[in-house]
């Protein structure tokens, strides 16, 4: 039986390529903490990844050339991002909250480094059974 | 690879909050820089901020990544204070110095607010940066 590495890898790939994208999306953010009229984004990781799971039964569409349109889940769009709710607007029009944005990107971190480790794992069980010792 | 995008905007972070933090010291130092001629006298400059959006965006990615850039320098266009002190060799003559529009507690909390964004900017990097390490030693162990 030949291994589909994808399928035993599971989401994981996934979760860590839109994990990264998140940890880009928090560092904009931060970098525009004091941008008058920026308003602060975050991904919806769980929907962006239900979505990726439906169809992650392999059933993606080939594609022959670059100017298809791909349907890849993998290829989060720009439509996936999301403003956030303010809790207190300031004056200026931008709406980061600092603090916040600090708490999503150390959540952020520690969520890459759980799925860093469940791939490092999956990859050792299979180093395991290749090697058998 | 998308993560490298974390270093420009992080990088673009700490170049805007380092101009703010440059303008802030120099208010400061001339806090005390008087003038004789309301029109020469020094004026308190502050930096004006601007997202940039999708400038550093990937083509697989569109408009996911913003930074920051300083747009411009302005001036405060408040009027300098108007000080009575016929000693000062460089009074008009009506005897009046003009100090600087600067204010000395708004330029302090500038500071304090440009110096944490700056650790922010910084600790971003620094956790990217080993995420990244991290993910290059994956299967490694």
């Amino acid at each position: 039986m030949p291994l589909n590495l994808d399928a035993y890898l599971g989401l994981d790939p996934l979760a860590l390529q839109l994990q990264s994208r998140r940890m880009e999306v928090l560092a904009n953010n931060l970098a525009n903490v004091d941008t008058p009229n920026y308003k602060a984004q975050d991904i919806d990781f769980r929907s962006v990844l239900a979505a990726a799971g439906d169809t992650g039964g392999a059933l993606h569409l080939s594609t022959t050339s670059a100017q298809h349109i791909g349907s890849d889940p993998t290829a989060a769009t720009s439509t996936d991002l999301k403003y956030r709710v303010p809790l207190a607007p300031s004056l200026d029009g931008n709406t980061v909250d600092a603090q916040l944005e600090q708490a999503a990107f150390a959540d952020n971190t520690v969520r890459y480094q759980a799925t860093l480790t469940f791939l490092s794992m999956r990859l050792r069980d299979l180093m395991t059974a290749i090697t058998g010792s | 690879m998308s993560s490298f995008k974390i270093f420009d905007v992080a990088g673009s972070g700490l170049a805007a909050q380092s101009v703010r933090l440059n303008t802030v010291a120099s208010n400061l130092a001339n806090a005390d820089s008087v003038s004789g001629d309301p029109a020469t006298v020094y004026k308190a400059r502050h930096p004006v901020f601007q997202a940039v959006r999708a400038a550093l965006g990937s083509l697989a990615m569109p408009g996911s990544s913003a930074a920051v850039r300083v747009s411009g320098i302005v001036e405060s266009n408040a009027a300098p204070t108007v000080r009575n002190d016929p000693g000062n060799p460089l009074a008009d003559d009506q005897g009046n110095v003009y100090a600087p529009n600067v204010n000395v507690i708004e330029e302090m909390t500038d500071m304090i607010s440009a110096s944490r964004a700056y650790q922010d900017n910084v600790e971003v990097m620094n956790t990217a940066k080993e995420l990244m390490l991290a993910t290059l030693k994956l299967g490694n162990s």
